[in-house]
């Protein structure tokens, strides 16, 4: 048995280590290490409420809306207030501008580049795959820049600039769209849809999420242009469509009043959400704590010199069940037929996970352009949301990689707790305290690794697209 | 000219601003201006070994390069160790120490990296965080007071929470170009090509400012200096004449600054969305008023505000518009 670090692990949001345990080429076993810890929950304490809508985004600087949203959602639920309808849809339309900007950065700049390795030299594509893919330089990385620089237009409209916004607020948004900023949210939106349908489906947006199954995909790959059809032609021969599959339930906070809220296990069969199943537990992390405690009476302490200890994540579980949270159990949640045939074909993939934030790429953009349409200028876009000086709360919302929960209680006008569960905190979860891998160590095992394997362990980690700023936080 | 990238106690949204780079994409920028990444965490290829094979040769001095950006607080606990982040199994404080000794040019990406930010003001700082050169307004920092790099300049702060991706992008160009001296920062070694003006200079809120007519609750229109904590007027940064987002800015997307380029901007003391007051008058003056100007002034202005202002500051959209005049009159 040999054990490999894999780290700095980069190309990933953040800091993240990876140690795996090697005897005959095969991966036996994994941890996953976070090896950043910064203490967002602790600094919150004491705080008024409301300053969480300008501390929580600068948790991640690449799922601050996600974490503006959670926070406004707590809040408001604390106050007891629904926002109007124009603030809920600028809220969508800034939320999904972060959600697909994110989906296709990873596919771009930190997932795609792993494929131009010399280890896949003879590969018939690699020559094709370096040209476009390749990182910093590649033929599609410019235009893929360009692209989001314009589409990312939309937060400055909506929300002032991104990353790390004030305009969400629990009572809606700050920023009230006039008549003539909505024409050019629209025209915005007809830009982001021409690049998508040149480069990246070199299709139909409309065409691509309505593919039925795993056979209608790689008919619709075979001889189409685009950088995923190319992505999938190598994965194919990659059979990365039978890689990767790790935690035993999916979860979805629900999204968008698109994608519902739910759980669902390897027979896909959906259950209804139950918050009141999740708890994190702490006994592989530098953190003080015994039993696994709920969100909302959890807490964050220190305790650096743990000895079983091997992160600085903690180990959310879902009854007891190791989760896996994203684009992937947003669809299958939805019961989206394309990813349902896949992952019942073979199970949790990277070719599923990549395929479901393209998918979901497809499926929101359409929907921000209704969203866009619907807003009503001179309409009320935010409520006062007064909020009381004790109470407690909950904001769930989906970021791009998944769930995440903001948990909160206050006493006189006061923060006196706030737990955050993170997407990549469910995916990038260590051991519990019976033993039982994390969502990624459990994928990892059985994997080629050491001298002269192919960079599968790369491909797997990587479809999760973690966030390892969120996941400690 | 040849940059190391790394990070620690931050958010990563410094590169995720800086990949918003406009007009030309960014890597296309910055190579035809002759600008290359010796390595990004999150932007290059290499991974792992390769990656440790780049910073080790760094830090040994066997392999060249100019210009090291840090973006993220040094964390220094818990108890000295460092271990709040380590990579590759050593605390990244000590990577730092090691590659700005060879650097030529020092450059901290966001106020974390400047000043600490928010890990070095959680109550207590059991992070025991700080900035590149200082403890939030205070010289000194993981790399000393006395620290200058191989230019003979002390770290260059890249202040801001995120940092606008020109302030980067033109401050590396500069460099390339003709070079940063003493006389292109400002007092705490900020670049003044972007930390010479303030917030407030270009806000489009400037008529309710002028006439103190005040926005009361958010999505009102008027000026957010009043009641709503904005601090535009303090702020050093070209925010409203340099367009985040091809259009945004704070004050653009309806929330107050909340000076986010400036030390401790973090922990002010109140509310962030709320203006401190003393006897009704915010106790943040603009910078360079002298109080008795500011009252006499505000009062005046006050009496002579036109009723559209007045009405319009209190709406999320405008119920009067400008009158329009005939005749050229």
């Amino acid at each position: 048995m040999t054990r490999i670090v894999l780290g700095p692990f980069n190309r990933v949001e953040g800091d993240l280590e990876v140690q795996l345990e090697v005897a005959a080429g095969q991966v036996q076993s994994a941890q996953v290490n976070s090896p950043l810890f910064r203490g967002f929950e602790p600094l919150l304490i004491g705080r008024d409420p409301a300053d969480a809508l300008a501390i929580v985004p600068r948790i991640c600087g690449i799922c601050s809306v996600a974490q503006s949203a959670a926070a406004a959602a707590a809040l408001a639920d604390l106050a007891g207030v629904t926002p109007p309808p124009n603030g809920r849809l600028a809220l969508h339309l800034t939320q999904a501008t972060e959600n697909l900007a994110d989906h296709l950065t990873h596919f771009y700049l930190f997932f795609l580049p792993d494929f131009c390795r010399p280890a896949y030299v003879d590969r018939s594509w690699h020559a094709d795959v370096v040209a476009r893919f390749a990182a910093q330089r590649g033929s599609s990385v410019g235009p893929w820049l360009q692209a989001r620089a314009r589409f990312f237009h939309l937060a400055g409209f909506l929300a002032g600039r991104w990353p790390h916004t004030l305009a969400i607020q629990p009572g809606g948004s700050t920023k009230a769209t006039t008549a003539a900023e909505r024409i050019r949210l629209l025209a915005l939106l007809r830009e982001f849809r021409s690049f998508l349908e040149s480069r990246v489906f070199a299709d139909r947006l409309e065409s691509f999420a309505t593919l039925a199954d795993a056979d209608a995909l790689s008919a619709w790959a075979a001889d189409n242009p685009g950088d995923l059809a190319l992505f999938l032609r190598l994965a194919g021969d990659l059979r990365l469509e039978r890689i990767g599959a790790g935690a035993e339930r999916f979860l979805s906070f629900g999204a968008y009043g698109l994608f519902p809220a739910g759980s669902c296990g390897g027979d896909l069969a959906v259950d209804p959400l139950d918050t009141g199943k999740i708890v994190e537990d702490v006994s592989h992390a530098w953190l003080a704590g015994d039993a696994p405690l709920a969100p909302a009476v959890g807490e964050t302490l220190v305790a650096a010199d743990k000895p079983a200890a091997y992160t600085w994540c903690k180990a959310p579980r879902y009854g007891g069940a190791v989760a896996e949270t994203g684009a992937l159990a947003r669809q299958l949640i939805d019961g989206q037929p394309l990813l349902r045939d896949l992952v019942g074909r073979h199970g949790a993939s990277v070719t599923a996970r990549i395929v479901a934030r393209l998918l979901e790429v497809a499926r929101l953009l359409p929907a921000m352009e209704s969203w866009a349409q619907a807003l009503r200028p001179g309409e009320p876009f935010c409520l006062p949301a007064p909020l009381p000086d004790t109470g407690a709360a909950v904001g769930l919302v989906e970021a791009a990689r998944g769930s995440l929960g903001h948990w909160l209680s206050v006493r006189r006008g006061r923060i006196e707790r706030y737990q955050i569960i993170a997407p990549t905190t469910w995916n990038f979860s260590p051991r519990d305290a019976t033993g039982r891998p994390g969502a990624l160590e459990q994928a990892l095992v059985g994997l080629p690794a050491g001298e002269g394997a192919l960079p599968i362990v790369q491909h797997v980690v990587r479809s999760f697209d973690p966030c390892m700023v969120c996941t400690v936080h | 000219m040849k940059v190391l990238w790394l990070q620690s106690g931050g958010c990563g949204g410094c590169t995720q601003s800086l990949l918003c780079h406009e007009p030309r994409p960014l890597f296309d920028e910055l190579r035809d201006a002759g600008i290359e990444f010796v390595w990004h965490p999150a932007l290059s290829p290499e991974s792992g070994e390769e990656a440790l094979a780049v910073l080790e040769a760094c830090a040994d001095g066997s392999r060249a390069f100019d210009v090291l950006c840090i973006e993220g607080a040094m964390l220094r606990g818990p108890n000295g160790s460092g271990r709040f982040h380590r990579l590759a199994g050593r605390p990244l404080t000590e990577w730092v120490r090691q590659l700005a000794a060879r650097a030529r040019h020092v450059f901290a990406i966001g106020s974390c990296t400047a000043w600490g930010g928010f890990s070095a003001n959680t109550p207590g700082n059991p992070l025991e965080a700080c900035g590149l050169q200082y403890d939030v307004e205070e010289p000194g920092g993981l790399l000393g007071a006395a620290f200058l790099a191989g230019d003979g300049l002390p770290v260059v702060n890249l202040a801001g929470c995120p940092t606008h991706p020109g302030w980067i992008v033109d401050t590396l160009e500069k460099l390339a170009c003709d070079g940063l001296t003493a006389a292109d920062l400002d007092e705490f070694g900020r670049p003044l090509l972007y930390a010479e003006q303030l917030v407030h200079h270009g806000c489009p809120r400037n008529e309710f400012y002028e006439f103190k007519a005040s926005a009361e609750k958010h999505s009102d229109l008027g000026c957010l200096m009043e009641n709503l904590g904005c601090k535009g007027t303090q702020a050093h940064a070209d925010c409203n004449t340099r367009p985040w987002n091809g259009a945004g800015s704070c004050l653009k997307g309806g929330y107050a600054c909340i000076a986010c380029t400036e030390p401790g901007f973090e922990a002010p003391g109140h509310a962030f969305q709320q203006t401190p007051k003393l006897a009704g008058i915010p106790i943040g003056l603009p910078t360079d008023m002298p109080k008795a100007w500011f009252v006499a002034l505000a009062a005046l202005s006050k009496s002579a505000t036109p009723k559209r202002v007045r009405d319009n500051a209190v709406e999320d959209h405008t119920v009067i518009r400008p009158s329009v005049r005939k005749g050229g009159k």
